[in-house]
């Protein structure tokens, strides 16, 4: 017991001695892995606290979700600490974040939706699933070193017909397939 | 015998020739998406559900169910012929298996993987079909503050068997319970955060999140890496049958690990993985014969435990899923969405109330486990062509069924956006080092344990110690208690952390 007050006490002397250097993250993967569930379990205990709460044998719509936005805060706040405390090899670094392709991969998700359905909002018309699927392919082959135009036309064309087989005829799942100013 | 009766009505189910034909089309569609490199079952699972959508739900769970054991026999033939684990569980078959591919014996390999998995699975569904009904006894016995109690046991049980932190095992877990929360609470009618956009009311659907985090959250993440030569060793799959010496060495290692599967997967959090990588340290362990091949340069054994031992555990971790409603882990949580979808509720009910449904299931996955040896050993040069597919064309193609998956669920493109969502969150977690396999249990979990809890206080009239005072509930809180004690001690803490390192 002893001894691991005394390693505490002293790990606590190295947290303030780099401190007042500079801030001194051990593993930046953890630092702010930890940020993020403090942040999100404090949006969630204060959303929770908006809802009745009530009490134990009485719990409110709030209650739940309470404890555990407040569990989340707390384990976010040790994960943080210990981030700056104990020591990781190489630091644990997050690395570069991979931005071409967590574009185009959302991107294409996202323009497939748009031209699937349509965005009734701003009147833009439904263009079914076939153009999506060219469309789709298209944005995510941008993910990748960009495309070649045939390469990647054929690999659209293939999905499209396969989808059309597989969901339509064969699964009868119900999509709009054509443009809506063609089939009406 | 109410074993064989029961069985015996449940092959009546699984032996129409339609459901015959639902579990070869999951066997082969499973196998085909499972040996694609970098997508796990619950990415496979995830996509092909809605595939099931249009069928009775006896089919459609036949047909996941053996989505489920494909999914897993590509996992392992990928493992074997590529050094790529296609999930957690096959990770300890790179070891031996890629070797003993290195060197030209890539078919043994494969028939010893598909043979022990084949027996342990057997094995698996027998034991199934004898525990179910006196385990649905006990489930009845359980009350709220039960269930509660059994549902921390299976967290703190998926915990301690995730690969990285503890701590931040745990911090998924609860964000997945509240994620979970969002949408109308059964109990008041109040939206709970869901910022008066009418689909939030209902909640976020497990297929959005589990496509979103374990399908785009992973392209990206490959797409980030710079495309390493694979090497695929495709000329070199000639003969598949294991020799007589081969058989000899095989066969107590498949024992040992069905019998180790078949125990450690019935525990609650995910028992495949605990069980395989358990099974190898055993194989380690035992003394080798004269002239055996060691240990890490492609000894069979090295293959055929862990596989077994996995196998067997993939069987009987339905066993907590079917008999008390509770997903031991992320793939068994998408089964529990999939009975909802078909409008079952998974839990002990199953069984008397829909016994079809329930036998026709385990027979099923008998039948699903023989399907994969009859079709994939001598089918294996395709799914061999089908790793020779360049990424380039494969990442199109998955976001394209993630798409149309979600959107096919409620024909709703909401779902395409919040899928979209999800893919950035699941990203900016691995980039984290957070695993999302915990979150996703929780998710499926959080509205039963924020019912049980519920309804627990409710009866004791807001007094906490009904956990600890119900003699079963203060059994179950005790044993999450001392696994959580055993894995934070210092030299089970080593351990544990060299486990996970060692097979990289």
């Amino acid at each position: 017991m002893l001894r691991m007050g005394n390693s505490m006490h002293n790990s606590a002397i190295h947290y303030f001695y780099y401190r007042r250097q500079s801030v001194n993250i051990k593993s930046q993967k953890d630092f702010f892995a930890g940020l993020m569930f403090m942040g999100v379990g404090g949006a969630f205990a204060w959303g929770a606290t908006t809802y009745k709460v009530g009490e134990a044998a009485r719990m409110g719509p709030g209650y739940f979700p309470l404890m555990l936005g407040v569990m989340l805060a707390l384990i976010g706040a040790v994960i943080t600490f210990k981030a700056l405390v104990v020591e990781t090899v190489g630091g644990d670094k997050i690395g570069k974040w991979a931005w071409k392709p967590l574009f185009y991969i959302i991107a294409a998700n996202v323009v497939f939706g748009i031209l699937l359905a349509g965005l009734p909002a701003i009147k833009f018309p439904a263009f079914g699933m076939i153009v999506g699927i060219y469309a789709l392919t298209f944005v995510a082959s941008m993910a990748e070193g960009g495309w070649k135009f045939k390469a990647t036309f054929i690999l659209a064309t293939v999905l499209a017909v396969g989808s059309y087989l597989a969901f339509v005829m064969a699964l009868k799942l119900q999509f709009p397939v054509w443009p809506a100013f063609i089939t009406g | 015998m109410d074993l064989i009766s029961n069985l015996s009505l449940g092959f009546s189910v699984a032996f129409t020739p339609i459901n015959l034909l639902y579990a070869l089309v999951g066997c082969v569609l499973g196998t085909l998406i499972g040996v694609l490199p970098g997508i796990g079952p619950v990415a496979t699972i995830a996509m092909l559900l809605p595939a099931t959508y249009a069928l009775p739900p006896v089919s459609a769970l036949i047909m996941l169910a053996g989505i489920y054991y494909g999914a897993q026999y590509g996992g392992s033939t990928t493992a074997i012929l590529v050094n790529l684990p296609g999930e957690s569980s096959s990770v300890v078959t790179c070891i031996d298996g890629y070797q003993m591919a290195r060197k030209g014996r890539a078919g043994p390999a494969l028939a010893a993987a598909g043979l022990g998995s084949f027996f342990a699975g057997s094995v698996g569904v027998m034991i199934l079909a004898a525990f179910a009904p006196p385990l649905t006894e006990l489930a009845f016995k359980f009350g709220p503050a039960e269930y509660f109690a059994l549902m921390v046991l299976g967290l703190i049980g998926a915990v301690v068997l995730a690969s990285g932190s503890l701590l931040k095992a745990v911090g998924m877990i609860v964000l997945g319970l509240l994620l979970g929360l969002i949408g109308t609470d059964v109990n008041s009618g109040v939206a709970r955060f869901s910022f008066d956009v009418p689909e939030l009311t209902d909640g976020i659907g497990f297929i959005v999140i589990a496509m979103g985090v374990f399908g785009y959250g992973e392209i990206i993440s490959n797409l980030a890496q710079p495309e390493h030569e694979r090497e695929v060793f495709t000329a070199k799959v000639s003969g598949l049958m294991p020799t007589k010496e081969d058989f000899k060495n095989m066969v107590p290692a498949v024992l040992r690990g069905t019998f180790l599967g078949s125990a450690l997967g019935i525990l609650p959090g995910g028992g495949a993985l605990l069980a395989a990588f358990a099974a190898y340290a055993l194989e380690k362990k035992i003394k080798m014969k004269p002239g055996e091949v060691p240990f890490g340069q492609g000894n069979i054994r090295g293959v055929a435990g862990p596989e077994s031992a996995n196998n067997a555990g993939a069987q009987t971790s339905f066993i907590p899923l079917l008999t008390l409603g509770i997903p031991p882990n992320a793939v068994m949580a998408l089964m529990v969405g999939a009975m909802t979808i078909h409008n079952i509720q998974p839990g002990p009910q199953v069984m008397t109330s829909n016994p079809e449904l329930f036998w026709g299931l385990i027979a099923s996955m008998w039948i699903g486990n023989a399907m994969l040896v009859i079709l994939n050993l001598p089918l294996i040069g395709i799914w061999i062509k089908l790793l020779t597919v360049p990424y380039r064309y494969l990442f199109p193609a998955i976001v394209l069924f993630c798409a149309i998956g979600v959107y096919s669920t409620n024909n709703n493109t909401w779902d395409i956006w919040m899928v979209g969502i999800f893919g950035v969150i699941g990203y900016i977690f691995i980039k984290l080092g957070a695993e999302p396999a915990p979150l996703l249990l929780g998710f499926i979990l959080g509205p039963m344990m924020e019912e049980n809890l519920r309804r627990a206080l409710l009866l004791s009239r807001g007094d906490w110690s009904v956990f600890v005072t119900r003699p079963l509930s203060a059994g179950l809180l005790a044993a999450g208690g001392l696994l959580l004690l055993i894995v934070l001690l210092p030299s089970i803490k080593k351990k544990r952390e060299e486990a996970f390192v060692e097979p990289d």
